[in-house]
């Protein structure tokens, strides 16, 4: 992937198919690293399928039988001297508290390290894919940060949905913004 | 600074036009997101959809949206457009260039953009 963004948008895609009904995306960044972690309460894995999730031969898609997202995501981590960190509860086992959190680590000063890259536009292409999953996002950089929640628009908008065309505008010129103004 | 009163101004326009948008739609623009997909660039030319579907005022009668992997994952990013009454059209190896001409050509002007379509 040429950004880390893309790996991001790959990653909650999984929530997504997961049945996920909340998904949070948060970022922490600092001058030498940046972290970020995707957490959803979808339909979790077993713990013997958590234990072949970063093997690029274990899929559920049915097209062909290899999956790359989360064996891309640990490389890209690990060519920097960071790592992964997966956490799943089955909702074979816990019919409540089920779910998955994956954490990527990165070093950021070294030649591997893939920039975040259009974090917006990520945002976007999963509200658009996606307009009635609960939303959160939060990036801490450079002591400001930019969040997002999309339970907070959808009680302006009411019945009109968060994928209609100005609403998806008005999203990225939001998220835009509050970059544009994060301190240094 | 974008404010909340904003999107509450995009409410009261998009109220009246909520009802109109259902059950219309005619045509189906469905961009492949796998990691295949997304690899090869297709979230740009999902958003580029988007974007001037919107532009363009089509937005009445295209809907986009967004699947997993199509099965053609070397020939990423992947299109497909779907219309009543006609064969399924698969645009492939797209870029936000690409979609632009779909657009204007096929999606406002109902002829398929050929050379970007897959070749049996």
């Amino acid at each position: 992937m040429k950004e880390l963004s893309l790996n991001i948008l790959d990653i909650a895609m999984n929530s997504v198919r997961a049945g996920a009904k909340n998904v949070g995306i948060k970022i922490d960044e600092t001058d030498k690293s940046l972290v970020f972690t995707v957490s959803d309460d979808g339909k979790g894995m077993s713990e013997e399928f958590l234990k072949r999730a970063s093997d690029p031969f274990c899929t559920t898609r049915t097209t062909r039988n290899v999956g790359m997202g989360l064996p891309l995501l640990k490389l890209a981590a690990q060519q920097t001297g960071g790592d992964t960190e997966i956490k799943s509860i089955s909702e074979d086992d816990d019919r409540v508290n089920h779910g998955t959190v994956i954490k990527a680590f990165f070093y950021k000063n070294t030649v591997d390290f893939t920039p975040l890259g259009d974090i917006v536009s990520t945002l976007v292409t999963l509200i658009q894919g996606s307009p009635d999953i609960h939303w959160t996002f939060n990036h801490k950089k450079g002591g400001g940060d930019v969040s997002l929640d999309t339970n907070a628009l959808k009680n302006v908008l009411g019945d009109v949905p968060l994928d209609t065309p100005d609403v998806l505008v008005w999203i990225k010129e939001y998220l835009t913004e509050q970059y544009d103004s994060l301190p240094g | 600074m974008k404010s909340l009163a904003e999107l509450a101004a995009i409410r009261e326009k998009m109220q009246s036009k909520v009802i109109l948008r259902e059950g219309s739609g005619d045509i189906r623009v469905v961009v492949g997101m796998a990691t295949c997909g997304i690899a090869a660039g297709a979230r740009p030319v999902l958003n580029r959809f988007v974007e001037e579907v919107s532009a363009a005022g089509l937005s009445d009668k295209v809907t986009v949206t967004q699947t997993g992997c199509i099965g053609i994952c070397e020939y990423e990013p992947v299109v497909e457009v779907f219309e009543a009454g006609k064969d399924k059209v698969t645009y492939v190896k797209m870029t936000p260039e690409k979609v632009s001409e779909v657009v204007e050509k096929h999606l406002k002007g109902g002829s398929v953009v050929s050379d970007y379509v897959i070749k049996g």
